[in-house]
């Protein structure tokens, strides 16, 4: 696994690594060492709480960094008024946090500490363990809410208003799979967006590196352009990480709306 | 990939982490901070609200009022406009009763002027009467040299102004 010399392993990046308590145990063979990966969950953590702390002013007139906070829960705010409608409040504090929590992890994958001998930025949301059990906690309060507020009359949500009674018996299991599939989308989707993105950087990383020490030549024909790649996919992959959590907040949303607003 | 070559040992460290941190974030952020900040911007659009609301209040009552004090300058100067048109009409009576008087009396005192004038023209009459009688006398007792008694001389001055 480890890179050879002058090769980059792409996949190296999503290695995970025990740093403290390699043999902490939550119960006899469930290990739970803190690793690069928890790691960079605390950061994740501690940057979305500086981040909102840093608007609790609750000045009149807000300031620039209160007026960016209000922007982001307003945004969620009106991203379930929209989706949901006035029910959808309740929902802002989870799906506030699941949106900052996803877009701070996705961006902090982004940000070139590698530069820094011995640290080596971790993008958890390229892990489906990670993408998945956001996934499954979305998906449990889509089930939650809705038998908790339909009952039984939730499983109605297969049959979609109007479908004539011989279809229901196609239609029903198709939307079954259909609902199933969601949390599966959900996870992977997040997970292979962040992975292809910065296995593509890796990868064009090594082409660099590759053409730069192949000579003059290969390094002004490969090198170069792989590097200026580099650079603009670096800028998309911004942009995917924000996307990426605006999908994931705006599925969960669209799913939490299933269950509130049964048709 | 690490992702699936690690997974039976990373699971539960990953799944374990993650559930500390999205929950820390969860309950410290999602529900500690951002109710006050959605409160804190409720509570702004409802000022600002509240202060359309009232400006609009004050725009209309200022409306209101100005229409109150146009009607009442109005009224004001239809007011106006009567007491002016109630003086003139007084003016106009007193002075066409002032003229009246002043007619009246001119009207007397030319009535007076004339009987005064009607008068002395009498007397002058009276006075020529006896002055052209003693003429009358007088020429005859010079012309004729004959004594005419004064009624007779009257007499026929009368008769010749009479028809003269």
């Amino acid at each position: 696994m480890a890179a050879e010399e002058g090769k980059v392993d792409p996949m190296k990046q999503f290695t995970i690594e025990p740093i403290l308590g390699s043999d902490w145990q939550l119960a006899d063979g469930i290990n739970i060492a803190f690793t690069n990966s928890a790691l960079w969950m605390a950061i994740t953590a501690i940057l979305v709480w500086v981040f909102v702390a840093g608007g609790m002013k609750r000045a009149l007139v807000p300031g620039r960094w209160q007026m960016a906070v209000e922007s982001m829960t307003g945004f969620i705010d009106d991203l379930l008024e929209a989706n949901v409608g006035k029910g959808g409040r309740k929902y802002v504090p989870y799906i506030f946090t699941l949106f900052m929590f996803i877009l701070f992890g996705n961006l902090l994958g982004l940000v070139p500490v590698g530069l820094i001998p011995g640290i080596h930025a971790f993008t958890f949301t390229s892990h489906f363990t990670v993408t998945g059990v956001l996934a499954i906690m979305s998906f449990a309060i889509v089930l939650i809410v809705g038998f908790w507020k339909h009952g039984l009359h939730f499983f109605s949500l297969f049959v979609p208003a109007g479908t004539p009674l011989p279809m229901v018996l196609f239609i029903a299991p198709i939307e079954l799979v259909s609902f199933m599939v969601r949390p599966f989308s959900l996870a992977l989707r997040l997970f292979v967006a962040m992975m292809a993105g910065h296995v593509l950087l890796k990868v064009l990383a090594s082409f660099v590196i590759a053409g730069g020490s192949g000579g003059i030549g290969t390094g002004v024909l490969v090198g170069v352009p792989s590097f200026i790649l580099m650079v603009a996919i670096s800028a998309l992959e911004i942009l995917v990480a924000g996307i990426q959590a605006y999908v994931f907040a705006l599925l969960t949303s669209l799913y939490i709306n299933d269950a509130e607003n049964l048709h | 990939m690490p992702q699936i070559e690690q997974i039976a040992a990373t699971l539960s460290s990953q799944v374990f982490w993650l559930l500390v941190f999205f929950g820390l974030t969860f309950v410290f952020v999602g529900l500690g901070m951002v109710p006050k900040i959605l409160g804190t911007v409720d509570l702004r659009d409802k000022q600002i609200a509240d202060d359309i609301t009232a400006a609009q209040a004050a725009r209309d009552q200022a409306t209101s009022e100005e229409e109150a004090w146009r009607k009442r300058e109005n009224a004001n100067r239809a007011a106006a406009q009567g007491v002016i048109g109630e003086a003139k009409d007084k003016a106009a009576a007193t002075n066409s009763t002032k003229l009246a008087e002043a007619q009246v009396r001119l009207d007397e005192r030319l009535i007076q002027a004339e009987t005064a004038i009607d008068a002395a023209r009498n007397s002058a009459m009276a006075e020529i009467e006896a002055v052209a009688a003693d003429a009358a006398l007088d020429i005859v007792a010079r012309v004729a040299g004959a004594e005419v008694e004064p009624a007779a001389a009257e007499a026929a001055v009368k008769e010749v102004m009479a028809h003269g």
